[in-house]
């Protein structure tokens, strides 16, 4: 594809003793970047925004199961929807904000389990030794594994009668009596945080590893030479020169956490209230009791929240000053 | 210069077609020869329906020369896939729904309406055996579907083990849980009864008809009365099982297939469960012979509280319906009148162990058997319709949702009191105003 | 530089409970899906009562597993292929030229990879719907359709990297082929994309793990001719039986074509996400 597209594009310039086109930028200069953007720009605004627009429209509308088949002639409600949502007193918003909470406390100990595993491995797989190729390669393994695979071989460990946790825990290490539940009541938060650390602390890893060998070696011996020792050397050395990359990490494992839909939706089908994160809460209210536009509204809190978050860390105008 | 520009469009208009390339599109859907059907898993799995199904469908091809593309859909998928066909116009000709959709699915106008002419081309009214009928759309209105496959709840128990209990199938409620108790020996991991527990569809069923044996009145001129003592009792009376009475396995709150239960069944362990008719094949399946089981219609309370009405069942059951979206209407209610025919009654019913809706199709032997009998009894004396009304869909997933939490914080240990179920109810009850 | 006995008894320690915790699941997969399906329905245990391939083969029965493998290859291919190509032009532009609204562009882009995929699904199955209704482009239900969704959730950070690695490489590279008379198109193949060579195989392999694993919008999105995978597999509970054998050993094969394909080549991973990210 390329012999054909840039030959025509090579002729005029082979073309010599016209210095004067280069002086001011032509016509051309300035309508080819929207070009090459435009492929971008359409694929995401027809996936993206469109539909997000769509969606903040369908949560001001009364869209139930009376207007799913013409949804254009479905009530205006005005904000009745976001009430509804927000009333803490009723059920549906005490229901959110619950589930807002489970989401936030699943979050906080995923992130920094993930981070800390993640922490961990790297900088002890920092120093070359016997098998660490093997052990850098492994440890990325549940990273590559597609997340339903990995959630499902889980679900299938976390069962109450066969299950392996059980087994293990109760019948071969005797550190749990009995065999509890694991996928209802109150275990199955922890069972879901386990599981989520597990598929991410990987991804913690590896980004880790890659900022610690962007760190220069002679920074570590010199601090070394100075009598540091290893905490002190994490601690003055290579933290702060992490900064950067925990700045992106932290914030992709907090996205990534929080929105997530799939372990607790291949995990439990309908989670128990314990494990009711957010973005499945807001999936079953609307497909439960087939409120499409009050799911929306959820999801348009969800999303303001999010953007206030990412924005409040981010510092505003960051994104910009890179790239203006 | 400007060739750069060109250029660079023809390169972006490479990509787009390049896009636009990526992924092969999709079939067409439907055309006036062919019907698209979606029907539910009535077998022991979807492949077990597709060998049913399919040799039928090649007959109806042959009588018709219309060709049917046959789809079958497990159950945690097809209300959503119905609902998603509806919102999109998209969708199959012909499908199969549970019958307590069917006002729900009802009000959202995407479905043909069998009024006197249209039900006159599947057979007539007369042609469906009429309780079937009370569960096809709401009262009033002309149905929106017909029957197809018939169902009941019944109470099947293990021979062997009610006669190593000494005991007879239970004929009252009380005498039920007296029986369970003795039927439970936890440390030979044996359980009177067998539920399941995760099943959202199986609570809210229970929620219905132990409600209706205390009084209770699931809604009231439109508004929900979820909450109401009676259904609190009603609630109460089957969770107990496992909360009070400890007469279930508490691994069964984890159960949401039938396949786990009647495996469980049939290796003994546990004595009874309260499950629907279709169970009798899949108990034999498991290697249970026809003899070492019985079914008995579910015992209800005995004297019943004041207002109470002796339910053993709803109507249970699958309908069938026609899109009104679809090309071919003609050839949609051919095929309807041909799955609903007695041959083809009989047939399909007899494989999958559901009732014929047809009174012809029970002239076959093998629909003379008791256990047959005894759910045709239920269906006649002790079965109550489920409120056809547009917000039942939502009742079940709602309540049938909070059972199965009940069950799970009973079965791991938590206090399941009648303030519990109250506060529970309530809350289900509240978000069904609000989502209305 | 020596370290100490307490460091390294401490880095032996962590190591290893990181290791199990790391293998315990994988080993569980492994050694279930050679189990004996009696084996899997009983109490758990480490190795099978007999070794049995068995599982490796009823697995294309129990559900059309094959099928579903076609759908999620085709996807997962497609998608990456065009996210690839549209984050190098675009990163390109991004790179190269000045331009106004190009903060916005990138800020609205990035912005894209918060959203929560439950506000726009509904909203989106609506638009293909209606695109069909007035097109007679299918896009609900079909491989066509899936293939865009997923290419644009790959796009944001695919540009955001590459973009990255093309600030790296020096203008005077570019300066140099023009004067050599190299028009932007091959200045862009021959200068720029040799170096960003790790970064583009980097946003490959993400873009093509993001395709393969996505489940909420495969589930409804796609029909029974079009499933893929990761939600074709819930199919085996759908079963008279749980065959868990059959499940983790389906597990197995989806999955060992992508954890092959990320970790021969993971050293680009973590190039590209050096180069490219952690620049910022």
């Amino acid at each position: 594809m390329s012999e054909t597209i840039t030959a025509p594009g090579d002729a005029p310039a082979r073309v010599p003793g016209k210095p004067g086109g280069r002086r001011r930028p032509p016509r051309g200069r300035k309508v080819l970047p929207y070009l090459l953007l435009l492929p971008a720009l359409i694929a995401e605004l027809a996936i993206h925004v469109i539909p997000m627009l769509v969606g903040a429209w369908m949560s001001l509308l009364h869209l139930t199961q009376f207007f799913i088949r013409n949804w254009t002639a479905a009530p205006y409600g005005g904000l009745t929807n976001y009430r509804v949502a927000m009333d803490l007193n009723g059920p549906v918003g005490k229901d959110l904000l619950h589930s807002f909470f489970v989401t936030v406390a699943v979050t906080v100990l995923v992130v920094s389990g993930a981070w800390l595993f993640g922490l961990a491995g790297s900088v002890l797989l920092d120093r070359p030794f016997r098998g660490r190729g093997a052990l850098r390669t492994l440890f990325l393994v549940p990273y590559a594994l597609p997340v339903f695979t990995a959630v499902i071989t889980w679900r299938f460990m976390f069962q109450r009668d066969n299950g392996m946790v059980n087994t293990v825990l109760s019948d071969e290490l005797h550190i749990q009596h009995g065999h509890p539940f694991w996928l209802l009541g109150g275990n199955s938060f922890a069972a879901l945080v386990i599981i989520n650390i597990w598929r991410l602390w990987p991804f913690a890893f590896l980004t880790l590893t890659a900022g610690l060998q962007s760190i220069p070696g002679d920074l570590h011996e010199a601090a070394a030479i100075d009598g540091a020792g290893f905490l002190r050397r994490l601690r003055s050395v290579t933290l702060p020169l992490l900064r950067p990359v925990n700045r992106v990490l932290l914030l992709v494992l907090f996205l990534w956490t929080f929105n997530d839909f799939n372990t607790a939706y291949i995990l439990f089908d309908l989670p128990p209230t314990s494990a009711d994160v957010i973005s499945i809460h807001i999936y079953n209210a609307s497909f439960i009791t087939w409120n499409f536009g009050l799911g929306s509204a959820m999801s348009v809190l969800l999303l303001a929240f999010l953007l206030v978050v990412t924005l409040g860390y981010l510092g505003t105008g960051r994104l910009r000053r890179r790239y203006a | 210069m400007k060739a750069r520009g060109i250029a660079a469009l023809a390169a972006s208009a490479m990509l787009a077609a390049g896009l636009a390339a990526c992924g092969s599109g999709g079939d067409n859907k439907s055309s006036p020869k062919t019907l698209t059907y979606w029907a539910s898993n009535q077998g022991r799995s979807i492949q077990q329906d597709q060998q049913v199904l399919g040799p039928e469908l090649k007959k109806f091809e042959a009588k018709t020369g219309i060709k049917v593309k046959l789809e079958v859909i497990g159950w945690p998928d097809l209300l959503n896939r119905i609902l998603a066909a509806t919102s999109s116009g998209q969708g199959p000709d012909v499908v199969n729904v549970g019958n307590t959709w069917s006002a729900s699915l009802q009000a959202t106008g995407a479905f043909q309406a069998f009024d006197d002419a249209t039900i006159a081309k599947v057979g007539g009214k007369a042609k469906f055996i009429p309780s079937t009928l009370t569960s096809a759309g709401a009262p009033g209105k002309p149905p929106a579907f017909v029957p197809i496959y018939g169902l009941a709840y019944g109470l099947f128990y293990n021979k062997k083990l009610f006669a190593d209990a000494g005991i007879k199938p239970p004929q009252t409620w009380q005498d039920l849980v007296t029986d369970a108790k003795k039927l439970t020996v936890p440390a030979k991991k044996q359980y009177g009864v067998g539920m399941l527990g995760a099943s959202y569809t199986e609570g809210s069923h229970f929620a219905f008809m132990f409600g209706a044996q205390n009084g209770a009145k699931l809604f009231d001129g439109g508004q929900p009365g979820f909450d109401s003592p009676q259904m609190v009792a009603g609630v109460k009376q089957y969770v107990n099982l496992l909360a009070g009475d400890k007469v279930v396995d508490p691994t069964d709150a984890e159960y949401v297939n039938d396949s786990d239960l009647l495996k469980d069944f049939a290796k003994g362990r546990f004595g009874m469960m309260m499950i629907q008719s279709y169970a009798t094949a899949g108990i034999q399946e498991n290697g249970m012979k026809a003899s070492e089981f019985g079914v008995v219609p579910i015992p209800v309370l005995n004297p019943l509280p004041a207002g109470g009405r002796k339910v053993s069942s709803h109507v249970a059951g699958i309908n069938i319906g026609v899109f009104k979206n679809t090309k071919n209407k003609d050839g949609a209610l051919k095929l309807v009148d041909f799955l609903t025919s007695p041959d083809e009654q009989k047939i399909l019913n007899g494989t999958f162990g559901d009732l014929p809706v047809v009174p012809e199709a029970y002239n076959d032997p093998k629909f003379q058997t008791p256990e047959i009998q005894t759910f045709k009894d239920v269906l006649a004396n002790s079965a109550e319709t489920l409120p056809m009304i547009p917000q039942e869909a939502q009742f079940e997933t709602l309540v049938g949702n909070t059972v199965k939490q009940l069950i799970a914080d009973a079965a791991s240990g938590k206090t399941v009191d009648d303030q519990a179920i109250k506060n529970q109810l309530t809350a289900a009850n509240k978000k069904m105003q609000s989502g209305g | 530089m020596h370290d100490s006995t307490a460091l390294r008894w401490v880095r032996g320690v962590v190591l290893t409970l990181l290791t199990i915790f790391t293998v315990l699941p994988l080993y569980v997969m492994v050694v279930s899906s050679v189990k004996p399906l009696q084996d899997v329905q009983g109490a758990f245990t480490w190795v099978p009562s007999h070794v049995t391939f068995q599982p490796f083969v009823d697995m294309w029965h129990t559900v059309p597993l094959g099928r579903y493998f076609m759908n999620s290859l085709i996807v997962s291919v497609s998608a990456t292929v065009c996210s690839v190509l549209i984050a190098i032009i675009t990163g390109y532009a991004v790179s190269r030229y000045k331009f106004r609204g190009r903060g916005t562009f990138m800020t609205v882009v990035l912005s894209t990879q918060m959203f929560p995929g439950i506000l726009f699904l509904l909203p989106l199955f609506l638009i293909f719907v209606n695109i069909d209704r007035y097109t007679g482009i299918v896009l609900y239900g079909s491989r066509l359709g899936l293939t865009i969704t997923y290419l644009t959730f790959a796009l944001p950070f695919s540009i955001w990297l590459i973009a990255g690695y093309f600030d790296t490489i020096p203008r005077e590279l570019d300066e140099a082929a023009r004067v050599d008379g190299a028009g932007p198109i091959r200045t862009l193949i021959r200068v720029l994309l040799p170096v960003a060579a790790p970064g583009i195989v980097a946003v490959a392999i993400y873009a093509f793990m993001t395709a393969w694993g996505e489940v909420l919008f495969a589930s409804v999105l796609t029909d029974e001719s079009t499933r893929t995978l990761a939600v074709g597999l819930r199919g085996y509970a759908n079963q008279s039986n749980v065959y868990w054998n059959q499940v983790m050993a389906a597990s197995l094969v989806i999955s060992l074509p992508v954890v092959i394909g990320f970790l021969g080549l993971q050293r680009f991973l973590v190039h590209g996400l050096t180069a490219g990210a952690v620049k910022t």
